[in-house]
């Protein structure tokens, strides 16, 4: 086993354990969040090691780090009004979703892992992943779903501020 | 024995001291260099704050701890010892520099008190995920230079020793890392099961969210400016001829007009990143006893007052190495007088070196200047109102940075179709215009303030549609 595959499956266990967190150990929205969090952190991670330096970066900072202390801010602000999302009766649909949960994780693993044994060494550049890699591609070949993006956001942006000013 | 020549074996692979790996031994240096740095100087740092806090308001503050005045002889019970000659009536003084460790000592003997109802793994992490981003932060500071004088190839001993990382992203990976840093606070807040000290998270949570967009912002007018995200380039490009005409001063950016701006923006910023005053809302003594840390004690507590500080720290050396010239000692171009003026060659030759290896020190004494005006404007401003607050992070300190950016890029443009001069027309023209209007909104904004005669903002709407329509549930 290479160096290369220790880290990666150190740091795909632990994106594995925030993912489970999320939904597995207990009904705590906090403690869900902080999973996804932990989850969102090591993704940056898994980036980093293959060479995509900027998208990892900004995965860590938008993702783990603006979008959800918004998420918590919110759960934190909910829970103090109420005990929301506590259904612990059990009914007919618990053994379903264990089912369907087994049969589309083993459909994804058998796509993902069985490629994943003969991968030894990724074939990237040195400039794979930078900001001006990056940057490049984005104002040359994708300059019109750029700008569309850009657009989207821009029409998201005017959106919720006509949704906060908006007397109701 | 040859310093450079060993560290520079290690990072070529040879191997280091007990046979372990010589990269492994210089990864292990240049952290410990930076962390044992931080931890070593805010002990001292924190006598710091406390001594001219003292002064600057008319009182001394601790300057006695660890003096000692000799006698002639130390007596037990049953026995002395006598002292030697040189020691007679004699007083050493350390200034109370000793009395950080003392509140240390003292914060680690005080009873460790747990609340009984709290969240209690997450009140446990809480404290350690303040403290981590403090330190993770320098991890893309360079505290040396990267070229040796006189050399336009990258080398030399703290090209090999700093920063721990410089990679391509140094800058977004600052703003990354201190945008974590809110997670102690807000976490601590949570667990903690007590009003006040959610209070002061979710303060938290929304002053770090208004106050990064102004500091992203901020740190790319400069990023555009430079071309690049690494730190290092943003030092070299500050060792450039000012202004793009003065080959004997250095560009730092605090000398540009963008740069001026973008620097005031982020020093506002990272004042509000650190929770410190006037931004110390989450920790109000006087609304919320002491905010997110109130449920913890002793050395819980400490664990959060060193990440305040850390962090304090580390941004000041951000700040420092963006703005301030990284680790120049002054805003001088010693290659290029040595090359203009032949005559006095070995004096600038000899003050370029002199330059060169008091780097980190010039760098050490940057973040003081920049924790020292942390300290003046702690005794200066009252702390905000929190809609004060976020009226000037969102209203005011966003879209003067955007501004900026503005003006950042049409600097750029002009200068490549219309060379330098048309630059620099273009960006004093577009900051006059924008002047303007700022002016003018100003006084329309005072004018509609002056009519209504109401200040500040409403934070309900007091409109009847808005209001709760009780309905009893016996009739209903």
């Amino acid at each position: 086993m290479s160096g290369n595959q220790i880290v990666f499956i150190v740091l795909a266990a632990i994106a594995c354990i925030g993912a489970a967190g999320v939904v597995v150990f207990g009904d705590n929205p906090v403690r869900s969040a902080l999973f996804l969090v932990l989850n969102f952190f090591v993704l940056g991670f898994l980036y980093f090691t293959l060479g995509a330096q900027l998208l990892g970066i900004s995965q860590i900072l938008v993702y783990a780090g603006a979008i959800m202390v918004l998420f918590l801010f919110v759960i934190m602000m909910l829970q103090q009004q109420s005990a929301f999302l506590r259904s612990t009766e059990s009914d007919g649909r618990g053994p379903i979703a264990w089912l369907l949960g087994a049969t589309m994780f083993m459909t994804v693993g058998a796509a993902v892992l069985a490629p994943l044994g003969g991968v030894t060494g990724s074939p990237i550049l040195d400039t794979f992943g930078t900001p001006q890699s990056i940057g490049k591609v984005l104002f040359t070949g994708y300059a019109w779903p750029f700008l569309i993006s850009s657009v989207l956001l821009l029409v998201g942006i005017v959106g919720s501020i006509l949704l906060a000013k908006r007397k109701f | 024995m040859n310093v450079q020549a060993i560290v520079e074996g290690w990072a070529a692979g040879g191997a280091g001291p007990l046979g372990i790996p010589g990269p492994l031994v210089l990864a292990v240096t240049k952290v410990m260099l930076v962390v044992g740095a931080v931890l070593t100087l805010v002990p001292g740092l924190i006598w710091w704050e406390r001594r001219l806090l003292s002064w600057m308001q008319d009182r001394i503050g601790p300057n006695r701890t660890g003096t000692i005045t000799f006698g002639t002889k130390i007596a037990f019970r049953f026995f002395e010892i006598p002292l030697p000659k040189f020691l007679h009536n004699r007083k050493i003084r350390t200034f109370g520099l000793l009395q950080p460790i003392a509140d240390g000592v003292k914060l680690f003997f005080k009873e460790d008190i747990t609340p009984a109802t709290i969240d209690r793994k997450v009140y446990f992490i809480a404290p350690a995920l303040a403290l981590f981003p403090a330190f993770a932060l320098g991890g893309t500071l360079p505290w040396g230079a990267s070229h040796v004088p006189f050399s336009e190839i990258a080398g030399g001993l703290y090209h090999i020793l700093t920063p721990i990382a410089d990679v391509e992203i140094g800058i977004l990976y600052v703003l990354a890392i201190s945008s974590l840093g809110a997670y102690g606070v807000i976490l601590a807040g949570w667990a903690s099961n007590n009003k006040y000290s959610l209070m002061g998270g979710l303060r938290a949570s929304a002053q770090v969210i208004s106050y990064e967009l102004g500091m992203g912002v901020s740190l790319a007018c400069v990023a555009l400016a430079v071309g690049s995200l690494k730190m290092t380039e943003m030092v070299r490009a500050q060792e450039q001829p000012l202004w793009g005409g003065l080959p004997a001063v250095q560009n730092w950016f605090l000398f540009t007009p963008f740069g001026f701006v973008a620097a005031v923006i982020f020093l506002i910023c990272i004042i509000a990143e650190t929770n410190r005053a006037p931004f110390d809302l989450p920790e109000a003594e006087n609304e919320l006893i002491a905010g997110y840390h109130t449920e913890y004690s002793s050395m819980k507590f400490a664990v959060f007052f060193m990440g305040e500080y850390a962090a304090m720290f580390v941004l000041s050396g951000v700040f420092a190495t963006v703005f301030l010239g990284g680790p120049n000692l002054m805003p001088v171009n010693w290659a290029y007088l040595a090359d203009a003026y032949p005559a006095a060659r070995g004096a600038f030759e000899g003050m370029a070196w002199v330059n060169y290896w008091l780097g980190p020190l010039a760098f050490l004494a940057k973040c003081a200047a920049g924790i020292t005006f942390f300290i003046w404007l702690r005794a200066t401003l009252p702390r905000l109102r929190y809609d004060q607050l976020m009226t000037l992070g969102w209203k005011v300190l966003l879209p003067a940075a955007v501004a900026n950016f503005i003006v950042v890029g049409l600097w750029i443009v002009a200068t490549e179709v219309y060379g330098p001069l048309g630059g620099w027309a273009a960006m004093l023209g577009a900051f006059a215009v924008l002047g303007v209007l700022y002016m003018n909104f100003a006084a329309a904004t005072k004018a509609s303030v002056l009519a209504t005669g109401r200040r500040g903002v409403t934070m309900v709407d007091p409109s009847p549609r808005r209001s709760v329509k009780m309905v009893d549930p016996n009739k209903a």
